[in-house]
């Protein structure tokens, strides 16, 4: 299952890189991808849904002030 | 400007009119820190606020921690100054950065708002404005003038013209008339349409396309990896070198101020942001600027591989040519051309082979069935009729065999399909009907040459003659005729197995019955796929209408794009570079730092800008 987010006040092209990095980590990801020039977040993984509180966890650890529309 | 870029230009300029106060404040020594500190929290608390909590979550080389880190350095050996004006143009340069890729975002997605946001539909009589998700196949939805077209579908009522720039790049709108196929994204220029819906959103021109190019930046380019790769190693590199110029040196002449002061220095140049911002926004722009032409590119890699197109290989029909049969020669025997051209249409006038088509095309006129009688066809040879009681043969050579001293002659070295006409057993001439070339075939193929491509190769399943003619007349330099499916397989591999070690080869089809093709080459590319499902999903870049000048364009786009990638890289490698060696030796100021990181970042943003500049 594919699925995409919108982000809001991702602010730093170099923070993208780093949250995408962290999430690829977590076990079940697939793929995923932070686009900061749409500001989205797109994730494919078996259940995209457990894994959000993770990927969240991975996005505050980096941006902080970065919140996923969910 | 947002709120939040607000908030800050109000913090800058708060601090910077601090900043200046404080220089003219007569104190010495110890008791201008706190002086300095008050425009240093104004300006740097989110900074160094954020650069402890990251510390916290375990992110140390940030660029807040490393920014934080270098101004206090500043201030405990006693650069108040400088230290909160290094704060300060960090500030600027982050506003600036912030606001330009905020900028360039918004020209980007305005480029691509061809989504639809409401649809009108009919229901029990009654019009309803809704989402143009909701719409169900079947529904019947009215389209205003100077309203986008929300769904694909059928017009039922009306007729209108279409402005289909948005998806094809083409700016002469098309007219739509009642059964005409309407595609989402157009425009409704003039008329009112009822429009029967034949496909849910999901599945619509308009989704399908939105969906490829917000995607397009997920398959990354070379380029764009090694940037990936590049930052991961670089920030770390740096502050491993700042800690390396702190120490080691001092140890030596024991002047540790200096050599701390210049180590901090190295500290602020060492965000990687100008390279991991620019390039990827150097190929969405060039993604994004590509679309608005009609040609959809669907990923960064393509961009890259098409800026080194060396090889390009053509499918002939509906590629190079029209696909569609017309008369290209008419050669009479003692006739006039229009005799000749009604006879043979009129002979013709029950078959609808293409050929015949063509022939009544090309007369022109009605053909009245009573002005022909007893008409039979020959099989494999042609047909025989009485046209106003004189008995006609239109068909191939074998028919016209039973003329007495009858020869082929010029015919002979015809190219495309030879109809030779007699009448009353009398030879009076020949008509060829032959796939016609596109008007813009020909300066499409000088433009890529232009372009740089090297080689330009045609394969066709056609007849060798016609094949040879067609590359000959276009100036093609290699032709392979009479090949099957399959065929074309091989010569592809074959091609690939001769290109240069940095040549790509490009292929170029209509996306019917090519894929195995399309998907073998270094780039695929399938044109005239405007509703062509298929043909969007095989190819690596499509062309939305079927000209071949899209391809050259493309081409320049993609060497535009590659162009400012590698102008970013170099620019700012180099400057950073540069002011790496000259903070180590002494000669770099930390405000010079601060211009080398954020400077480069919005310079290599305005020249990103320029890849979504398509003329």
């Amino acid at each position: 299952m594919k699925k995409t987010y919108k982000l809001i006040d991702l602010d730093c092209a170099n923070c993208a890189r780093k949250m995408q990095d962290a999430i690829l980590k977590l076990d079940g990801v697939e793929d995923c991808t932070v686009n900061f020039l749409t500001q989205k977040l797109t994730i494919t993984a078996a259940d995209v849904e457990a894994l959000m509180p993770a990927v969240v966890k991975c996005v505050k650890k980096v941006e902080p002030d970065c919140e996923i529309v969910m | 400007m947002t709120k939040k870029q607000k908030k800050m230009l109000a913090r800058i300029l708060i601090a910077g009119a601090l900043l200046i106060a404080a220089h003219f404040v007569p104190l010495e020594g110890l008791w201008r820190l706190p002086l300095y500190l008050i425009p240093y929290f104004i300006i740097g608390w989110d900074v160094l606020w954020k650069a402890i909590r990251n510390i916290a979550h375990g992110q140390v080389f940030d660029e807040n921690f490393l920014m934080s880190l270098a101004t206090v350095g500043a201030l405990v050996l006693g650069e108040y100054a400088e230290a909160v004006g290094v704060m300060l143009f960090y500030q600027v340069g982050e506003l600036f950065q912030s606001y330009a890729v905020g900028k360039s975002r918004q020209s980007i997605a305005q480029l691509m708002d061809i989504r639809p946001d409401t649809a009108n539909v009919e229901r029990d009589g009654e019009i309803e404005e809704v989402d143009p998700e909701e719409v169900e196949i079947g529904e019947t939805i009215v389209i205003r003038p100077g309203e986008k077209v929300p769904l694909d579908g059928v017009v039922l009522e009306g007729s209108s013209a279409i402005d289909t720039a948005a998806l094809t790049g083409e700016s002469a709108p098309r007219d739509v008339a009642v059964g005409g196929e309407l595609l989402s994204g157009c425009v409704n220029l003039t008329g009112l349409l009822k429009v029967r819906v034949t496909k849910e959103f999901g599945q619509s021109t308009v989704a399908k396309i939105l969906d490829l190019v917000e995607n397009a930046s997920s398959k990354k380019a070379k380029a764009e990896n090694f940037i990936t790769k590049f930052a991961r190693y670089y920030t770390p590199a740096v502050v491993f070198g700042a800690l390396a110029l702190a120490i080691i040196p001092s140890l030596v002449d024991g002047r540790w101020q200096m050599w701390v002061g210049r180590a901090l220095t190295f500290l602020v140049i060492s965000c990687p942001c100008a390279l991991v911002i620019s390039i990827p926004l150097s190929f969405f722009g060039g993604i994004g600027g590509a679309s608005r032409k009609g040609i959809l590119v669907k990923g960064g890699n393509y961009l890259e591989l098409l800026a080194d197109a060396g090889i390009v290989v053509f499918d002939k029909t509906g590629t190079l040519t029209k696909g569609t049969f017309a008369v290209s020669e008419v050669h009479p025997v003692g006739v006039s051309e229009g005799e000749l051209l009604e006879l043979a249409a009129l002979a013709e006038q029950h078959s609808s082979h293409p050929i015949a088509q063509s022939l009544r095309a090309a007369w022109g006129k009605e053909c009245d069935p009573e002005r022909v009688a007893d008409v039979t066809e020959v099989a494999g040879q042609g047909v025989k009729a009485l046209v106003d009681g004189r008995e006609v043969l239109a068909g191939n050579a074998k028919l016209m065999a039973s003329l007495p001293g009858w020869t082929n002659g010029a015919a002979a070295a015809a190219v495309g399909t030879v109809v030779h006409v007699a009448a009353e057993g009398k030879y009076i001439g020949y008509v060829t009907v032959a796939d016609q070339i596109k008007e813009t075939t020909p300066k499409a193929l000088a433009d890529l040459k232009a372009a740089g491509v090297r080689k330009t190769v045609m394969l066709t399943g056609d007849s060798e003659a016609v094949g040879r003619a067609v590359g000959a007349k276009l100036g093609i330099d290699e032709v392979h005729a009479g090949l099957l499916p399959g065929d074309k397989v091989d010569q592809v591999e074959k091609l690939l197995a001769s290109k240069g070690p940095r040549e790509q080869l490009v292929f170029v089809g209509d996306g019917i019955n090519d894929a195995p093709v399309l998907s073998r080459a270094d780039v695929g590319v399938a044109m005239g796929a405007l509703g062509s499902d298929a043909a969007i999903e095989a190819a690596d870049v499509v062309l939305m209408d079927d000209d071949l000048s899209k391809l050259a364009a493309a081409v320049s786009i993609a060497r535009k794009c590659l162009r400012i990638v590698r102008e970013n890289i170099v620019f700012a490698l180099a400057v950073k570079g540069l002011f790496l060696v000259l903070g180590a030796i002494g000669r770099s100021t930390m405000w010079m730092a601060v211009f080398a990181d954020v400077g480069v970042a919005v310079i290599a943003i305005l020249n990103a800008m320029r890849a979504l500049n398509v003329k």
